[in-house]
């Protein structure tokens, strides 16, 4: 364990204008080597001066990545005690991304939670006083990064990892029966099979490492919800904000019945606005169903735009709304600025009892967008809003799994066209099934006992 | 009060597998052993079915031999038949099993204990366990009588408050009507000992004249036979076998089944205790595989001097009148006349995880425990747990620390860490797939692997620990000859790979290079290779198992370096969880209350987590520097 090189971005995102992405093990310093490239192409990290820093280039093969300073520190002066490199590059997400992708593709491993601190304990660069802190450090990254790792997952790429998971783990019991139990069940001709089922589920892993490269495989963007009673002008919102001059990246249709999600970008930061239905007290069963939905959807929310119909009074339905936001960061837009207005700034102000930022609007007259968006902005880069910065570095845990599981797959194909004994196969076809259970969360020994039973009637 | 009081270093309590090889390695190792049991003519009783082995079961009688266990020698002794399990897959999953004469079997053993040194053998009930302060001082019996001793070992099998079960018909015996032990469970429970209630079944026996084996097929054994024990000769066992027969059920079968399912004490809510999944019975088969159109049925002799076969694949406990429809149902037993009942049975088992790896009670100290009694199931399972357990009482007696073979060691290994580290929730039966590192857990390497720790532990004699060592040295140089002969690509030797279905050459190779290919081996390559010694052929086997799969024993070899790593970090024995800070709660409970010997233990404790794991360490360092 000790001395595999390890690499995470290791400043939150959108909190700043520059991102870094730390390296540090035995082979920091040739991993960085091998996707930096000065200027004129001449220097190696490795032939620096400890505490220095370099002007250049990430480069991923031919294609440069990002524009960057590379801060070189040797062990043991660095924080892990290691041989350390820190790669300042552009605060964008996608910069950043692309930069640890880099280092991974080129030797380093997405580092668990808490790892780079515990290293630093371990190699004695922590006092000891400070090892309670460092184990409350462990316990809180872990738990952010599985919540992350599940909750970042898209609902639709968990259920393909957890079906392939689950197709791996039935080939692996049905060997093991056999081999339990060969008077009873019988291997003959099962290479073949398994050899065509393993060509299959190594195009649908491929499908799933294309995805993650292209950050398909994630929720991105601060997760923004648009809440409000209905015809307050939520979805003119979403459209006005969705706009012509601005790209639509992904369209996620149907995603539910009633919500709907679009991605915009602007000024370097990614929103994913999700349009809820509107809220209020109601008897129809899919109506309850859409206020359900509004309200999860607002207790994962980084953001929360609250539109309000300024030309009628504030009623139980805002009152339910209030509840919603609880401690989210949240603006309040004032819609319908146009008509007549019932509910002024200082009223809903009086009315939530709690400081938020009101912008008046009118979504019809396109007036006050512009406000808003400023606002976002401000509220981005004095990281007063942000998001769940774990979830590159768990992106590029899951990518690195899929890989391995990509690679596992490999080998039982090469062990069947090698004529190798079946019992081989399980050796990596575990592998693979213990690979994608790093992502969706599932241990491999129990279940395939109970794989076992369940599916093959053994035993005399 | 003229009771009798006596001073033994050694109680076993139960003769059964485990009872067997606990108190033969107390005794051989110096110990004053008394083996108590309900009945001296039920010693190394098989009640259940007539074969020693099988898959990873194999491996296991195996391991005990290599120790210096009875197992292996005894059923080389009385087998009636004898099989290699999966010769054309694997070396990891070659598995053998053989049929055993039962009576032969019970009888040779109970030989080898009246006339091994120091231990007597009592046929008496054991009802209390005498405990004092946490330690045990001795045991009592029925009778009154008193046993002073330093150590004990449990090994009541299935007999604790037993209950036998077909049909509305319960009795509160053992196995094949043996008297139950009922009075130990209270004593246990005094001393804080948790208990389960598990559920074992076997089927019924028939007599063999009723059977028509003319419609059955002839399953016959190997014709060169290979013997469990490494000490026996190959050439003592070459002798004639008895054949077993398969036949199958039906629709028919599978109809009586399903009509008289409320009469099944297993449906109708009567059995309480929790049966194993892989020895289902016959009922449960036909629910659960409810697409299944027939199921294999074994007919198996019970031994050469008796006329009773046993019934292979249809355990049951449905009552008397349904079990003779239904064996009657199958194409052969027409006519069979049932000698035994088929029956259920439950008893009382522990939660194995109130034991250390030593087999040893975390709050009784000297006291011990094997074999069903511990949550197993399986005459090996239970015979693998009483040697270690015999030889832990020792070892703790005479101040010495435990024989604990880890995961990457032993099938033992991984038995005794998954009985006293997961939770159980059913007899529980080894099986290769639960050994992470099966390729190099072989049968054929068992000697290699463990007779060294057998020599140290005092149970293998000086003679056989030699031999040992020789035939190590033997395959280490016979590996690196092979590596270094040369093999020119002549055509005498193109002709010969081509008679062996093997593709020419194209520049001269090694002759490891050309044991690699898949259809070539070590044995096969003799002729090309005239400088070869002569040497017997488990040392051929070893040879070829080591230069064929090379690669993929390189590669287990390396994941068991990662795995010792968190093995070898040992967790103090008065380890306060409560000074752990930032420990999760369910982490904390589980730990304080399962205590765990390693790093490596506790990772595999259900609800410790990684980063509980990367805490933990962390505050064990802290420690190591204060």
């Amino acid at each position: 364990m000790k001395g595999d090189t390890i690499a995470a971005i290791s400043t939150a995102a959108g909190g700043s204008g520059i991102g870094i992405i730390r390296v540090s093990g035995s082979e920091a310093i040739s991993v960085v080597d091998r996707v930096y490239r000065s200027k004129k192409n001449r220097k190696r990290i490795a032939d620096q001066d400890s505490h220095t820093v370099h002007y250049g280039y990430i480069y991923d093969g031919d294609d440069p990545v990002d524009e960057v300073l590379v801060v070189l520190m040797r062990a043991p002066r660095s924080f892990t005690a290691e041989d350390t490199v820190e790669i300042n590059c552009h605060g964008g997400v996608y910069a950043m991304k692309k930069v640890l992708d880099a280092v991974i593709k080129h030797g380093a491993r997405p580092a668990e939670p808490g790892e780079f601190t515990k290293r630093a304990f371990l190699n004695g660069r922590l006092d000891l006083s400070q090892a309670e802190a460092v184990m409350d450090i462990i316990q809180s990254e872990n738990e952010y990064a599985l919540q992350s790792s599940l909750s970042q997952l898209k609902g639709s790429v968990f259920q393909k990892i957890k079906r392939l998971r689950e197709d791996i783990l039935y080939e692996i019991a049905f060997i093991e029966s056999a081999l339990d139990d060969p008077e009873n069940i019988s291997l003959d001709g099962y290479p073949e099979g398994l050899a065509e089922k393993t060509g299959n589920m190594l195009k649908e892993l491929k499908d799933l490492i294309v995805s993650a490269d292209n950050g398909r495989l994630i929720k991105e963007g601060v997760q923004t919800v648009i809440l409000g009673k209905p015809n307050a002008g939520k979805s003119s919102l979403m459209n006005a904000l969705i706009g012509e001059e601005r790209a639509i990246v992904t369209n996620i249709a149907g995603t539910t019945r009633d919500t709907l999600e679009e991605t915009i970008h602007f000024e370097g930061i990614t929103l994913k606005l999700i349009d809820t239905a509107g809220i209020r007290q109601s008897e129809d069963m899919v109506e309850k169903i859409g206020v359900e939905r509004a309200k999860e959807k607002a207790a994962n929310a980084d953001l929360i735009l609250y539109v309000v119909d300024s030309s009628t009074q504030p009623d139980e339905n805002d009152r339910e709304i209030l509840n919603y936001l609880s401690d989210k960061k949240a603006v309040i837009l004032l819609n319908k600025s146009d008509l007549v207005q019932e509910t002024t700034e200082e009223k809903i102000q009086d009315f939530i009892g709690k400081e938020y930022p009101i912008i008046s609007i009118s979504v019809k007259e396109n007036k006050g967008i512009d406000l808003l968006e400023k606002k976002i902005k401000e509220m981005f880069y004095t990281g007063n809003i942000s998001f769940n910065h774990e979830i590159y570095i768990t992106n590029a845990r899951q990518k690195a799994s899929l890989i391995r599981a990509e690679e596992s797959l490999k080998k039982v194909q090469e062990s069947i066209s090698f004529g190798m004994p079946e019992d081989f196969f399980t050796i990596d076809l575990m592998s693979a099934c213990e690979a994608l259970g790093e992502i969706t969360g599932e241990t491999a020994s129990e279940d395939l006992i109970n794989e076992i039973f369940g599916k093959f009637c053994m035993g005399k | 009060m003229g009771r009798v009081e006596e001073f033994i270093d050694v109680a076993v309590i139960g003769a059964g597998h485990a009872g067997c090889e606990a108190a033969l390695a107390a005794a051989r190792l110096g110990m004053k052993t008394v083996m108590f049991t309900v009945s001296v003519d039920s010693i190394a009783l098989m009640p259940c079915n007539p074969n020693i082995g099988g898959s990873s079961k194999g491996h296991l009688v195996r391991e005990i031999d290599a120790l210096g266990g009875e197992m292996g020698k005894n059923i080389d002794k009385t087998f009636i038949q004898s099989k290699m399990l999966n010769k054309s897959k694997g070396p990891a999953v070659h598995s053998l099993r053989a049929q055993a004469d039962k009576s032969d079997y019970s009888r040779s053993m109970r030989q080898v204990l009246e006339q091994t040194e120091n231990l007597i053998i009592k046929q008496m009930e054991v009802t209390e366990l005498l405990v004092s302060e946490g330690i045990l001082t001795g045991v009592k019996t029925y009778s009154g009588a008193v046993y002073h001793c330093k150590a004990a070992v449990l090994c009541t099998g299935t007999y604790l408050k037993a209950r036998c079960i077909y049909g509305d018909i319960s009795s509160y015996t053992g196995p094949n009507g043996l008297q139950a032990a009922n009075y130990l469970t209270d004593s246990l429970k005094k001393n804080g000992v948790e208990l389960y209630r598990f559920k074992t079944g076997t089927p019924a026996r028939i007599s063999r004249k009723s059977v028509d084996f003319s419609k059955m097929e002839e399953q016959k054994g190997d014709e060169t036979i290979v013997p469990f024990s490494f000490t026996t000769e190959p050439a003592s066992v070459q002798k004639e076998q008895i054949s077993c027969w398969l036949t199958y059920t039906n629709e028919k079968t599978h109809e009586i089944i399903r009509q008289n399912l409320d009469r099944s004490p297993l449906y109708s809510g009567m059995i309480e205790g929790t049966g194993p999944r892989y020895c289902p019975s016959i009922e449960d088969k036909v629910v659960k595989f409810a697409d299944k159109n027939r199921h294999q049925v074994f007919i198996e002799p019970e031994g050469i001097h008796t006329d009773e076969m046993y019934i292979g694949g249809m355990s049951s406990s449905l009552p008397e009148d349904v079990q003779i429809d239904m064996y009657r149902s199958v194409k052969g037993l027409e006519h069979a006349e049932i000698v035994r009942n088929a029956y259920a049975i439950e008893y009382d088992c522990i939660d194995a995880r109130q034991l250390k790896l030593s087999l040893e009670f975390k709050n009784i100290q000297g006291l011990f425990s094997a074999g069903q009694f511990n949550g197993s199931s399986g005459y090996e399972e239970a015979a693998a747990q009483g040697l270690i357990a015999g030889i832990n009482a020792v070892q703790k007696i005479k101040g010495k620390l435990p024989l604990i073979l880890d995961r990457s060691e032993a099938y033992i290994g991984v038995l005794i860490d998954d009985l006293v580290t997961k939770e159980n929730r059913e007899p529980y039966r080894m099986m290769t797939s639960r050994a992470e590192y099966r390729l190099l857990l072989r049968q054929d390497n068992a000697d290699i692997r463990l007779t060294e720790k057998g020599y140290e532990v005092g149970l293998i004699d000086n003679n056989r620990y030699e031999k040992l060592l020789q035939k190590k040295e033997a395959i280490k140089k016979e590996i690196e000859r092979v590596r270094k002969v040369h093999i020119g690509a002549g055509k005498e030797i193109q002709e010969y790979l081509k008679v062996c279905g093997s593709t020419e050459l194209k520049s001269s190779v090694t002759l490891a290079e050309l044991i690699r290919r898949p259809e070539l081996n070590y044995e096969m390559l003799s002729d090309l290779d005239p400088e070869r010694p002569d040497l017997p052929c488990d040392i051929g086997e070893q040879v070829n198992i080591y230069i064929k799969y090379e690669g993929y024993l390189q590669r287990q070899l390396n994941q068991v370096k990662q795995f010792q790593k968190l093995e070898q970090k040992k967790i103090p024995e008065n380890m306060n969880y409560d000074e752990v800070p930032s420990l999760r709660i369910e982490a904390r409970q589980k730990l304080k209350q399962y205590q765990p010997a390693s790093i490596g233990q506790a990772s595999r404790i259900a609800g410790v987590s990684p980063a509980d794991i990367s805490v933990l360490l962390i505050y064990l360092e802290k420690n190591l520097h204060l």
